[in-house]
């Protein structure tokens, strides 16, 4: 099968001392590949999960404050105004980003190495997200990317992002 | 009667046997640092009128409470995650000063390492059923090291904190470690060793991650005026406090560089009377090296931006401007999920002169600082050796 192992990579690393308790099971890669989590929409999050699953990212902005937010929430968090959706342009720049290494949760550990990021919208708010469809080790602060998407269940979409070119 | 107003004291302290606990559950964790936080303070069970403890399940304090056969009429399960003892110690000193108790109980007891292995921090991304606003960073495989590691590489980014002086942190954890015979691991490290070992999430390493332990720690809250006729010099609360920036989504915190310390700090620093300057040892919850960088800024033991070189330069160790986590910390000593009963306890003991080859001369005024959830919460509590 294509998914890598997830062993880690051998490492030169000091052995430490002791190591009481129990190790981790060895990983086996006998199972079908698993799919994406899938969030499970309420009345808050419906309209956002289901506009992604149709290739659009919405936010939330206040008729009274005008700020703009996400995730969404029943009213604005600055000033309990009441929102309303508005389509996001999908720009965005990384905010800060680690590259995980070690997660024992499928389908994760399967794409070991991966992007975790938090990037902030052209209009304001920020998302934590994946960054995809490039090298781990080129991703930095500041860089641009943009929202592609990805459906996940017949009622949410989930925004993943890319290098802009 | 008396006139003079009612001042909140730890009478006794303790640590359970640590760090690997497999033949004990995790309320028979609870009994013995119970047991032995009471014999310190040269009370009993039957004296105990208040029960104060943090777990993960509902109802938590009040079935450690029918575990160990006490009926308490003050109960405290507050839970802001690693800072949770700071927090519940803190409203146990308002119970005491304000006559709602006498004698607290502050337990805590885990067996995480024995129950769960090392999986803590490392798992993350089958949260999409999580029930409500937590379910938005947990749909990308983020692990809990993930979160810490994005605040890292922002500090990195704003002001040049370099892998070497994060490092730092753990050499001086493990090598305060070296000198506490319990400690889970104490062969010294350096730099090198910590930056070769494998990278957990990006810049943060393996050595730049708390261990995974069983054990617990227990203190006894009560006034000056009780503490008088028991064997152990009190130690002050002089002040305490807490503060959240977020919650459990790391996209939701303001600033990944500026912790909730910034504001329990300075308001307990205020309620003590103190300055930074004025503390002799600290307790610092060091759950990943980048906690510790964050924590003595936002505390104001140095300008924030300047906690790498702070740390690099020594400041954390015995001899140091600000000698912190004298029994080897979370990174070294026992971290069993929830470490911040731990920090309280050394503190406690450094005040007393205690500590043996760790023990900082003359110390007076000790700060413990927890930190919980993914750098959500944080509380500061001020301790002292001297009345106010």
């Amino acid at each position: 099968m294509t998914d890598k192992p997830v062993t880690d990579k051998p490492v030169t690393e000091k052995p430490v001392t002791d190591k009481p308790g129990p190790q981790p099971a060895p990983p086996t890669d006998e199972r079908p590949p698993k799919p994406r989590p899938a969030p499970v929409p309420d009345t808050d999050t419906a309209e956002y999960w289901g506009a992604a699953r149709d290739g659009r990212l919405l936010i939330q902005r206040c008729t009274s404050c005008q700020k703009a937010q996400l995730y969404p929430r029943d009213r604005c968090r600055r000033c309990r105004g009441e929102v309303e959706w508005e389509e996001a342009s999908g720009r965005a720049t990384v905010y800060s980003f680690t590259v995980i290494r070690q997660n024992y949760q499928r389908p994760f550990r399967d794409w070991i190495p991966y992007v975790v990021a938090l990037v902030d919208l052209e209009e304001g708010p920020r998302i934590m997200t994946n960054v995809v469809g490039c090298d781990p080790d080129l991703v930095h602060i500041g860089m641009p990317v943009r929202a592609r998407f990805e459906a996940v269940s017949d009622d949410a979409g989930i925004a993943l992002f890319e290098p802009s070119r | 009667m008396s006139q003079q107003r009612r001042r909140a004291v730890i009478a006794g302290v303790a640590t359970s046997d640590y760090p690997y606990l497999p033949e004990l559950t995790e309320h028979a964790v609870h009994g013995q640092a119970a047991d032995r936080a009471l014999a310190d303070a040269g009370l009993a069970l039957s004296d105990v009128d208040g029960l104060a403890t943090a777990g993960f399940l509902p109802m938590y304090a009040v079935g450690v409470a029918e575990y160990l056969g006490v009926t308490p009429t003050y109960l405290d399960e507050t839970n802001t995650g690693g800072s949770s003892f700071e927090v519940l110690v803190e409203h146990a000193a308002h119970a005491v000063e304000a006559g709602a108790a006498e004698v607290v109980l502050v337990s805590y007891g885990s067996v995480q390492l024995s129950q769960m292995g090392r999986r803590l921090g490392t798992g993350g991304g089958g949260g999409a059923r999580m029930p409500g606003p937590a379910v938005h960073d947990a749909l990308w495989g983020n692990t809990l090291v993930g979160n810490y590691a994005m605040a890292a590489r922002r500090h990195m980014h704003e002001y040049g904190t370099s892998p070497e002086q994060l490092a730092a942190v753990a050499v001086t954890m493990r090598d305060h470690a070296a000198l506490n015979p319990q400690a889970q691991y104490r062969d010294p490290i350096t730099v090198d060793d910590i930056l070769a070992s494998r990278l957990v999430a990006d810049p943060l390493h393996k050595l730049e991650c708390c261990v995974i332990s069983d054990g617990g720690a227990a203190c006894v809250v009560t006034t000056a005026e009780r503490a008088a006729d028991l064997p152990k010099a009190p130690v002050y609360i002089l002040g305490g406090a807490h503060a959240s920036t977020h919650h459990l989504n790391l996209s939701a915190m303001p600033d990944l560089t500026s912790t909730a310390a910034a504001i329990s700090g300075p308001a307990a620093f205020a309620r003590a009377g103190i300055t930074p300057g004025d503390v002799d040892v600290a307790q610092l919850y060091d759950s990943f090296t980048i906690t510790v960088v964050l924590t003595v800024e936002d505390l104001g033991f140095c300008a924030k931006g300047e906690g790498g070189a702070f740390v690099e330069s020594g400041g954390l160790g015995l001899g140091g401007p600000l000698p912190t986590n004298t029994d080897g910390g979370g990174l070294s000593a026992c971290h069993p999920g929830m470490r911040g009963m731990f920090l309280i306890v050394e503190a406690v003991r450094q005040l007393r002169g205690e500590c043996g080859p760790t023990q900082v001369p003359g110390a007076r005024v000790a700060v413990a600082h927890g930190t919980g959830g993914m750098l959500s919460t944080g509380a500061t509590l001020v301790l002292g050796s001297e009345a106010p």
